[in-house]
Order: C-alpha cells, then sequence, then structure tokens
C-alpha cells in the first residue's frame, strides 16, 4: 500500500500545527466560534449532541496493521475506549475534547494518517472499491488514481470555500461495491477497444435531502487528464451553485437545475481551458505511487481446499468470504454488525485483534468498507479456519455479511441533534426479530439502510428496504422505502405509503420479506423480486 | 510557500490594505462591472460574487486594479474569479475586500490575489505564521509554486 515520502509527511505534519494553532486561537478567544467552525469542520471536527466528533480518513478504505492499533490507541486514550467505521470508509470517534483534538491529530501523523477535509465544505476522502488488488473482476487497481486524487484534492486553492462537501469514488470493475453512482463525482475505470485506459465520468450524484444519482458524462476520459475534467467539473460548480440556501448548493441541484446536457457542456468548455494549463501529472508520478500497490508476493500451488468440517465455520464461509483472484487464498469479509450491537461500533480490542490477524495472515492489510464492515483482503485458505477461530473469540464472527440484519443506521436520535427519530435501536430490533441463521440465510441478500432525518446519512434512500424517521406530530414515525441500490443497476428506493410507529415499521418490514419469500422465483434476491413485480403487490402485503 | 513572501508596508491611513506588489497603487477607485464598460478611461473595477469574470477578459489590457469581493467568508466563487483573470493573461493588482479570514489569505495568495482589504484587520503575526505554514504544494495554481510530483521527478524538468 501506499507510504508517504518526505513531501507527503511535511504536509501532513504542517496540517497538525496549522490546526494547533487554529485551535488556540479559538480557545485563547482571537476567533469566534462561527469563524472556527469552517476551520474545524475541514479536520473533520463535528460538534455533535454530547460531544465533539472527530472523522479520520482511511483514503480508499486502505490501512495496515500499524494504522490500526493507532486508532485503537485513540480509541482508549482519547474517546471511550471505541470507535464507529463510517459508510464512506472513515472512522469517528463521539467523544473527543477539543482541546486534545491537535494531540490525536499528531497521533495520527506518525502513521501517516490524518483527518484532512473529512468534513466541511471540501473535496472529501476519496473512496474506492474495498475489494480492490484482490478481485479477479477489475481493470486495474483503482487505488493509485485514488491517491493520486487524494494528493491533488489536499488543500486546492480554488476551492478553498466549495458551496458544500464533494465526494469523490473511484471503481474499477463491472460489479460497483463502492456506490459509485450516489457520489458528487463517481469513476470507473474501464479499458477502450485500444487498450488504454480512461474513466467512465458520473457527475452529480448525492443522497442528502433531494437525491439524484450521478449521470454519465464521458464514455472514456483518457487517463491523464482526469484532474484537469476534476477542476473543470469543480470550477463550474464553485461559479454557479446557488448560495444562498445551503439545502440547494450541492452539485447535483446544479446539474439538476442547469439540465444534464448543459452542465456537460460547460464542463467540456472549461476542460478544454483547463488541460492547455498543463496541471495534470506525469506518466511517472503515476508509476510511482501505482508500484506501492503492487500485488504482495501472493504464494503459489497453495490448495484451493478448505476443510469444512466445523458446521460453524462453515456458515461463515459461505456468508463471509468472497473469491479472491490468486489461487488459493481469499477475501474475508468481517461484520461489525452484531445482532445486538451497533452498526460499525469497534472496541479498542477488536481493533487490535484485527490488526493482529491482518500483520499476520492477510500480508499486514486491512480494508474498511463502505457497507461499515472491515476486509482482510488476501487470506491464505489454509489459514481462515485460524482467522475464524481468534474472529469467534473476538467476538466479530457474526456470519451475515449482505444479510437481513447487516443493516446500515445513521447515528440517529441517539447522537444527533438534527435526528427525527431514533435509527438504531429500530435496528436492532429488526436484527433481533431475524436472528435466526437459517432464516437469514433462507432469505438472503437484502441491503437494509434506515436513517434518522432526510438528510440520509443511513443511506435509505439506496436500500434494497429504506427507512427514513420523520417527525409526525412531535412523535418518531418511520417511513418504509422499497428498491433502492447502490450496485451497478443504481436505483432510488421508493416510498410505499403511510409511515409506521417503532414497533410497527419492524412489522412492516417482515411483511414484505414474507411477501418476497412466497412470490420469488428460484435465484432471486428480494431486489430481483422487487424489480420484476414491482410496488404493488408488495404494498397490499404491507398495508393489507 | 517562500514565494508568498510579506506584504509590503502602505501607507498608515490604510491599516487595513495588505499589498504583496511594488507598483503603486492604482488611485482611481473602483467602478462596478457595467460602469466600466461604460466608462472607456476607467482602469479600476470591482467584480461582486456573482459577476462573470470572463466578460473583462477581452479588456484586460486596460485594467490595473480589480477588486473581488467576498461577501461572506463561505463564498468562494472569487477564488476562481482570480483563477480565470490570471489565467488570462491579466498581471495587473487582484485585491480581495470583504469578509476575507487571515486563514484564507494563503489560499487566495495562490490563486493570484497580490492585496487584501479585508473588512476587518487582520494579526500580522497570525498572518506570517499562516502564509509560511505549508512546506510545499500539491497542484499548480496561480504562483509559481512547483507542485510535489514535479518535485519528486526533477528529471522530468526540461521535458
Ligand atoms: C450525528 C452527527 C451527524 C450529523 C449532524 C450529520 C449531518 C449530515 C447532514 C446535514 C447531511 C446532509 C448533507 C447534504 O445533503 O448535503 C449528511 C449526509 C450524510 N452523512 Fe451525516 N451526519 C452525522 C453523522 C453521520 C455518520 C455517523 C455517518 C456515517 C456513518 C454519516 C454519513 C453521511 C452520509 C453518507 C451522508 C450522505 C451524503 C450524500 O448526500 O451523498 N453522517 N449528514
Ligand atoms: S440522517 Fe439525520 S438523524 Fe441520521 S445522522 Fe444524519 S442528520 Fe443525523
Amino acid at each position: 500500500m501506499y507510504r508517504y515520502d518526505k513531501y507527503d509527511q511535511a504536509m501532513v505534519d504542517a496540517r497538525v500545527e496549522d490546526f494547533r494553532d487554529q485551535t488556540r486561537r479559538r480557545i485563547a478567544g482571537q476567533m469566534t466560534d462561527d469563524q472556527f467552525k469552517p476551520l474545524r469542520l475541514k479536520n473533520g471536527l463535528y460538534l455533535q449532541l454530547h460531544a465533539y466528533m472527530l472523522r479520520v480518513a482511511i483514503p480508499y478504505g486502505t490501512l495496515n496493521s500499524t494504522q490500526m492499533r493507532k486508532l485503537a490507541h485513540i480509541a482508549r486514550t482519547y474517546d471511550r475506549g471505541y470507535g464507529h467505521f463510517t459508510t464512506r470508509q472513515n472512522i469517528q470517534y463521539n467523544w473527543i475534547k477539543l482541546e486534545q483534538a491537535p494531540d490525536i491529530l499528531a497521533e495520527l501523523a506518525t502513521v501517516e494518517m490524518h483527518a484532512i477535509q473529512t468534513s466541511g465544505e471540501s473535496i472529501r476522502n476519496v473512496s474506492a472499491d474495498h475489494y480492490a488488488g484482490a478481485t479477479a473482476d477489475e481493470v486495474i487497481d483503482p487505488r493509485p488514481w485514488a491517491e493520486m486524487l487524494r494528493q491533488m484534492t489536499t488543500f486546492m486553492p480554488e476551492f478553498s470555500y466549495l458551496p458544500r462537501k464533494f465526494k469523490i469514488a473511484v471503481i474499477a470493475a463491472e460489479e460497483d461495491r463502492a456506490a459509485m453512482r450516489w457520489h458528487d463525482f463517481g469513476l470507473r475505470i474501464v479499458k477502450n477497444d485500444a487498450g488504454e485506459i480512461g474513466f467512465e465520468v458520473y457527475p452529480g450524484g448525492g443522497m442528502g435531502r433531494t437525491p439524484f444519482i450521478a449521470y454519465k458524462a464521458r464514455d472514456f476520459l483518457p487517463q491523464h487528464q482526469i484532474f484537469s475534467y476534476l477542476q473543470a467539473v469543480l470550477r463550474v460548480w464553485n461559479r454557479h451553485a446557488r448560495r444562498d440556501n445551503i439545502h440547494k448548493q450541492r452539485m447535483k441541484i446544479l446539474v439538476h437545475e442547469l439540465g444534464e446536457e448543459e452542465f456537460t457542456r460547460q464542463v467540456e468548455e472549461a476542460f478544454q481551458h483547463i488541460l492547455k494549463l498543463g496541471s495534470d501529472f506525469p506518466q511517472a508520478e503515476y508509476d510511482r505511487i501505482a508500484a506501492y500497490f503492487a500485488p504482495p508476493p501472493f504464494e503459489t500451488r497453495l490448495s484451493d481446499e478448505i476443510d469444512r468440517s466445523d458446521p460453524d465455520f462453515a456458515v461463515w464461509v459461505d456468508q463471509n468470504v468472497a473469491a479472491h483472484k490468486a489461487p488459493g487464498y481469499a477475501i474475508a469479509n468481517i461484520s461489525l454488525k452484531p445482532i445486538k450491537g451497533i452498526g460499525g461500533d469497534i472496541t479498542a480490542e477488536q481493533m487490535e485483534v484485527v490488526a493482529d490477524l491482518a500483520e499476520r495472515y492477510s500480508f499486514d492489510e486491512l480494508r474498511a468498507a463502505h457497507t461499515q464492515n472491515l476486509v482482510l483482503p488476501h487470506v491464505r485458505k489454509q489459514d481462515l479456519y485460524a482467522v475464524w477461530q481468534a474472529l469467534v473469540e473476538a467476538g466479530l464472527a457474526d456470519a451475515n455479511l449482505d444479510l437481513v440484519t447487516d443493516i446500515i443506521a445513521c447515528p440517529g436520535l441517539d447522537y444527533c441533534s438534527l435526528a427525527n427519530a431514533r435509527s438504531i435501536p429500530v435496528a436492532q430490533k429488526i436484527a433481533e426479530r431475524f436472528a435466526d441463521e437459517a432464516r437469514q440465510k433462507d432469505i438472503g441478500e437484502l441491503k437494509i439502510k434506515i436513517s434518522g432525518c432526510i438528510n440520509a446519512c443511513g443511506h435509505h434512500h439506496a436500500g434494497h428496504i429504506g427507512i427514513l424517521g420523520v417527525d409526525r406530530k412531535g412523535t418518531e414515525n418511520y417511513q418504509l422505502l422499497l428498491g433502492g441500490s447502490g450496485d451497478e443497476n443504481t436505483t432510488q428506493a421508493k416510498i410505499t405509503g403511510p409511515g409506521f410507529d417503532e414497533d410497527g415499521i419492524v412489522d412492516a418490514v417482515e411483511r414484505a420479506v414474507e411477501h418476497y419469500r412466497g412470490i420469488r422465483e428460484p435465484g432471486e434476491r428480494f431486489l430481483d423480486t422487487y424489480r420484476r413485480v414491482g410496488m404493488d403487490g408488495f404494498k397490499e402485503a404491507i398495508y393489507g | 510557500m517562500a514565494e508568498s513572501g510579506n506584504p509590503i508596508p502602505q501607507a498608515a491611513s490604510e491599516a487595513n490594505y495588505l499589498r504583496f506588489r511594488e507598483d503603486s497603487p492604482a488611485d482611481e477607485p473602483a467602478v462596478s462591472l457595467d460602469s466600466f464598460f461604460e466608462q472607456p478611461n476607467a482602469v479600476s473595477v470591482r467584480i461582486e460574487a456573482g459577476d462573470d469574470p470572463q466578460r473583462l477578459i477581452p479588456h484586460l489590457s486596460r485594467v490595473k486594479l480589480v477588486e473581488v469581493d467576498f461577501p461572506k467568508f463561505r463564498d468562494g466563487r472569487g477564488f476562481s474569479t482570480a483563477r480565470i483573470l490570471r489565467e488570462a493573461g491579466y498581471t495587473g493588482e487582484i485585491k480581495a475586500t470583504g469578509d476575507v479570514l487571515v486563514d484564507l489569505v494563503y489560499f487566495m495568495r495562490r490563486c493570484g490575489f497580490d492585496s487584501f482589504a479585508p473588512d476587518v484587520a487582520i494579526d500580522p503575526a497570525v498572518l506570517e505564521a499562516c502564509l509560511n505554514r505549508y512546506p510545499h504544494v500539491y497542484q499548480h495554481a496561480a504562483d509559481d509554486a512547483v507542485p510535489i510530483w514535479q518535485l519528486r521527478h526533477p528529471e522530468l524538468a526540461n521535458g
């Protein structure tokens, strides 16, 4: 994986001092909170209901055991002993003291990590396929480009005050595991007929209160023009977005208001101009970065056999292990969705277990997935049993990847000042209702996503089943949505009808699931059945 | 960024006027973009956040000062305005006015701003620290700072 050189290190170190100075000036009263807020937000420091939250970037979800141990250390020293993996391959700490934030950043800098541009109106952490470099279906590893974009979008002077946040995702496979088209700027790396590498470019996606799926602006952008193209997109948006209403300033709104054709036209015009300025990086720099992502030294002639004599282990293998490109290896997913837990939460001790496993069994590499799970990307099949045993010991062996209990839920009313309703308890009740392993397995792949308000942090627009907390005459109420997806056939979920109270929504989910089980055709997932039959039958089943 | 240097002192009466140029300031008050087109002798023009700076490009040869206003620091349109003018070859003064935060001056310098007349005076010590904080830059901008990728490949310097 990528390692900082003296330049990267100097920049991150400088940011620590910058933020230390900004914090000092704020505490000394030389800055108003209004002035400090955007500065701290550009460094991932958010004020929540109970305390400050610090969001740390895990660029394109890749980290090593040293970094994971540092994250554990921070959880223990500065937080309450745990952290929370987010839906954008970051980690958040929820109980941070302002005066300690600069020290945390300094600790992170020692392991080549930072919180730069993880919130606020900035270009956020670049996300990528969490199976990058391990899956057989990718054109190339997308991470060198993601790292390139990370560097080039760090402290971009022209975009010091974008209208809103800007999120980039990069994939290189047919299958989209990164919800690419739900981002402001989605990229898919492709190879053209001449064998050249380039990008399909998808601007204008985003969730929030006005969801839009990104549209395709380019079928093939030559790879070394990507930074010029990105600057053109940002410039058009920076100049023409509204500035008078925070809810209408995301790029997706401008794309919608101008229309895709006109937005593309303006971008192409700006692009032709910017391309001539020569700000794209050269092949030599791409090669330098790509070398860090060379495949690890996989052993050859390994057996593909897995000893399945332990039935519990076999269940986990079937659900949580995915195919690897190298013979004898597998991708092992670690679920952070225990039935009674909070999705994405992990204790310092568990982080250390995972770090040890990565070091010992996965070429020292780990991934954070946008589904709030972790991944050991390169495990020998013969080591899977040992890995699983260690996970069982640490309470991390739930065999529910992509199943009905692998739920994404935002913090909701328990932690968030904007919430209408609680999310976590609803997720827990649904998980308990479907806890039976055989039942989960029979239901198959089903992605439930829950947000406590229209800001959609829990991705309800992209849920096969989405749940949205609303405020109905002062009481918590939940709307049910069906048919969303963040995969290569991205769709936006639709509302079924009137909302439910907390127990009612759990029952409604169960009725939808049972309806699917009753009418599915062989091999159909919930989403497939919904797409085949449409909303009406489900509506009837849900509302009776 | 070493290139940013320190502001060149102005007259005491202009305590809020930080200037990084050696030529003498245009002494005419800036007029609005529309007035500028009506007044063939005007040399100072003021661009509001919502104005299109590209309209000025055909007339740059007579411009000595462009004021770019920041109505609130959250409004970042002025950054693009300065870039567009510099990319069009404009070498006169570009002055940032309005809600100019000290933490953003460094980035404004990189976009081509070379003077600042903020609503609230900037503490010179804080400014100096902010201007000299980052040892390197990751990308080209309107200044002549050399991006990190270029420093990493000195062999490409002449190619
Ligand atoms: C509890 C404190 C939080 C607050 C106050 C908060 C606030 C918000 C707001 C206001 C938006 C809407 C932004 C927009 O539409 O432009 C948003 C979107 C989002 N947030 Fe949060 N959030 C919180 C926690 C989280 C957490 C813990 C996660 C991840 C697990 C998260 C992930 C997201 C995502 C993925 C979006 C949607 C991005 C999009 O529109 O494309 N948020 N959040
Ligand atoms: S979706 Fe709403 S309730 Fe949930 S975290 Fe985001 S802002 Fe808070």
